[in-house]
């Protein structure tokens, strides 16, 4: 199984292949991709370079172009598809029809993925899409169990892709309108959510409250932990109780199911996180490149170390991992 | 300009969806979808009871029925639902998946492409058109300017224009989860959720701690706060080439609804203030009310 690690900037992409990452995805900077975020993301001085160091270390680099275009700025989702098939990546990941099809016809030669974005759960969905733009790869969606995985993988025209690590979106990705609901600003067409130029911080006699353009979205007493104010993962009141009512402040972890996601014959394992740090790319691909290769060397024998879970819950939102979705008792 | 009553995206148990329906038979409505597109669960009405009822509609009255499909797949059972949806022989289908747009097209059939379907610009439309689709509903955070940008592309694609469909009124569908979130809110697992969500017709209210209006929780969807209300936009919704104007069930006061909209476009004047947010309709954050829409 492929580990497919993420890279913010140039020092990420460097510890991703440092630690053993297969591949390595990135995004060019601007909205064309659902990491578009200050200061993230490469210009063509960089990419030149990511490109020369993908390819001396022989990875493979995959470039995310995958928020959906506006007419107004079609022009620059062509462009950014053009570039990379210009720099030779090893594939493109796209969600976007129109995206994927001009991508297909013009580059023909160029791999298409499917982005998570595209929402495709099941083989049907996956068909259309394999028809149409011969994509080679899908990424699924956080929303499937275990079981469901399975079958989709089993149906599937083409190989799988799921996601292994990081933040947890529990709204099934490029079906979720929460963000541009209270900011103005989505995954699908701005490439983020909860922006972090809609956050603010105050303190007060109630504690420190974290808003998103002016909503409350949690407070916190001085022993609590508080964390980035991603408006799934606050503390909202329904039916007069106030609690997490649609997600904790958790991340993914799938260490536990690599000897089921391997049976499957998933063919490559994600982790999230383009936003993160070079020294968070670092310790978590060092950790599931071990993994990786404890269980090809012993299945039969395979365990998650204890090191290893503490160093991924070390990284993890409030310090917990989940199994989310694979896991039936979290639905 | 024409009138179309969305698939009711609550759990109405069967005696509510009867009433329901047979007091929107009498009303000027031009489109009817019927379906579950939430939750595989509900199971108030079997496909042979939409079809019955499909039937029995177009018998008293002059609306199109249309049968709405399940927008989140997770199981190999609901692909077969699905599968038998598409397959129904009789109705026109309106695809809120992928998977649906690729049986639709499979079988050669004409869709609607529903509003949980990505389709954000004239290019993506143009694949969705070669695939037979015939009205487009777009996503709900689209705003009349990127409407109208999509359809100019489509036009300057030397395309036609699908027919377009706005949800101009009601909770509006903003995000789909494998999480039942209304189980949750009940301390049930979704495995053992007792089909609590049938308790809340309207759904259930999630304001933040200071008691803002936020979202309403209905099953694996979460649906905005506030109504969208576009009827004092009305014009706007004229200019920027709407078809059909898009009134998503309220298990209260829906009649009166249909019957405001309707006067509208017999040429009353819009009314220049509803209460309702249309943020989205202005390009802005969604929960927002733009006042005095009437008069931009």
């Amino acid at each position: 199984m492929q580990l497919v690690c993420p890279a913010g900037n140039l020092p990420a992409l460097k510890a991703a292949v440092r630690q053993g990452a297969d591949a390595v995805y990135v995004g060019f900077r601007d909205d064309t991709n659902a990491r578009h975020f200050a200061g993230l993301n490469m210009d063509d001085k960089q990419f030149d370079a990511a490109v020369a160091h993908i390819r001396q270390h022989q990875r493979k680099l995959y470039v995310a172009v995958n928020t959906y275009p506006q007419p107004k700025g079609w022009e620059r989702w062509q462009r950014a598809v053009d570039r990379a098939a210009d720099f030779g990546v090893d594939a493109l990941i796209a969600a976007d029809p129109g995206v994927l099809s001009y991508a297909s016809q013009r580059h023909p030669r160029l791999a298409l993925h499917l982005s998570v974005q595209g929402s495709a759960t099941h083989a049907a969905a996956l068909a259309f899409y394999a028809q149409r733009y011969d994509i080679r790869r899908a990424v699924l969606p956080r929303v499937l169990s275990l079981a469901q995985v399975r079958q989709v993988a089993a149906g599937s025209p083409v190989p799988i892709e799921v996601f292994g690590f990081g933040s947890l979106c529990i709204m099934a990705e490029g079906r979720c309108h929460l963000s541009s609901y209270i900011t103005g600003e989505s995954p699908n067409l701005c490439g983020v959510c909860s922006p972090a130029k809609a956050v603010r911080w105050s303190e007060d006699a109630q504690g420190l409250s974290a808003r998103l353009s002016e909503v409350l979205i949690d407070r916190y007493t001085p022993e609590e932990p508080a964390g980035y104010p991603t408006l799934c993962k606050g503390r909202f009141l329904v039916g007069g109780k106030r609690f997490h009512a649609l997600e904790e402040p958790t991340s993914l972890d799938t260490l536990d199911l690599l000897p089921e996601l391997t049976a499957i014959g998933v063919e490559a394992v994600k982790i999230e996180g383009r936003q993160r740090s070079p020294a968070y790319v670092e310790q978590v691909t060092r950790v599931w490149r071990a993994a990786l290769d404890a269980h090809q060397a012993a299945p039969q024998r395979f365990r998650v170390r204890e090191e290893w879970r503490q160093v991924l819950a070390g990284l993890s939102e409030g310090s917990q991992t989940t199994l989310g979705a694979y896991h039936r008792s979290w639905q | 300009m024409k009138l179309s009553l969305g698939p009711v995206l609550f759990y109405w148990d069967k005696a509510q969806l009867g009433n329901f329906y047979a007091e929107m038979s009498a009303l000027p409505l031009d489109v009817i979808y019927l379906g579950e597109t939430v939750c595989s669960k509900r199971r108030a009405f079997s496909l042979d009871q939409w079809l019955g009822l499909a039937r029995e509609l177009q018998a008293c009255g002059q609306a199109q029925i249309v049968l709405s499909s399940l927008t989140l797949i997770e199981a190999a059972s609901e692909l077969s639902s699905l599968r038998r949806l598409c397959d129904n022989g009789q109705l026109l289908v309106e695809a809120n998946d992928m998977g649906a747009v690729q049986f639709m097209a499979e079988r050669k059939l004409p869709f609607v492409g529903g509003p949980a379907l990505n389709l954000y610009n004239g290019h993506a439309l143009g694949q969705l058109l070669d695939s037979g689709m015939i009205r487009w509903v777009p996503p709900v955070e689209c705003s009349a300017a990127l409407i109208g940008d999509v359809l100019e592309q489509v036009r300057d694609m030397g395309r036609e224009v699908p027919e377009v469909e706005i949800f101009s009124y009601g909770h509006l569908p903003l995000a789909y989860s494998a999480r039942c979130f209304t189980a949750r809110a009940e301390n049930r697992p979704k495995d053992d959720c007792q089909f609590c969500c049938i308790n809340y017709p309207d759904g259930l209210a999630l304001s933040s701690q200071e008691g803002q209006q936020l979202f309403t929780l209905n099953g694996i969807q979460t649906m905005s706060g506030e109504v969208t209300n576009l009827l004092a936009d009305y014009t706007a919704l004229q200019a920027c080439g709407a078809d059909v104007l898009r009134l998503s069930p309220r298990a209260q006061g829906m009649a009166e609804v249909v019957t405001a909209f309707d006067k509208v476009r017999q040429g009353e004047a819009p009314p220049l203030f509803v209460e309702g947010c249309n943020g989205y309709w202005h390009g802005h954050a969604g929960m927002l009310k733009v006042e005095e829409a009437g008069l931009c």
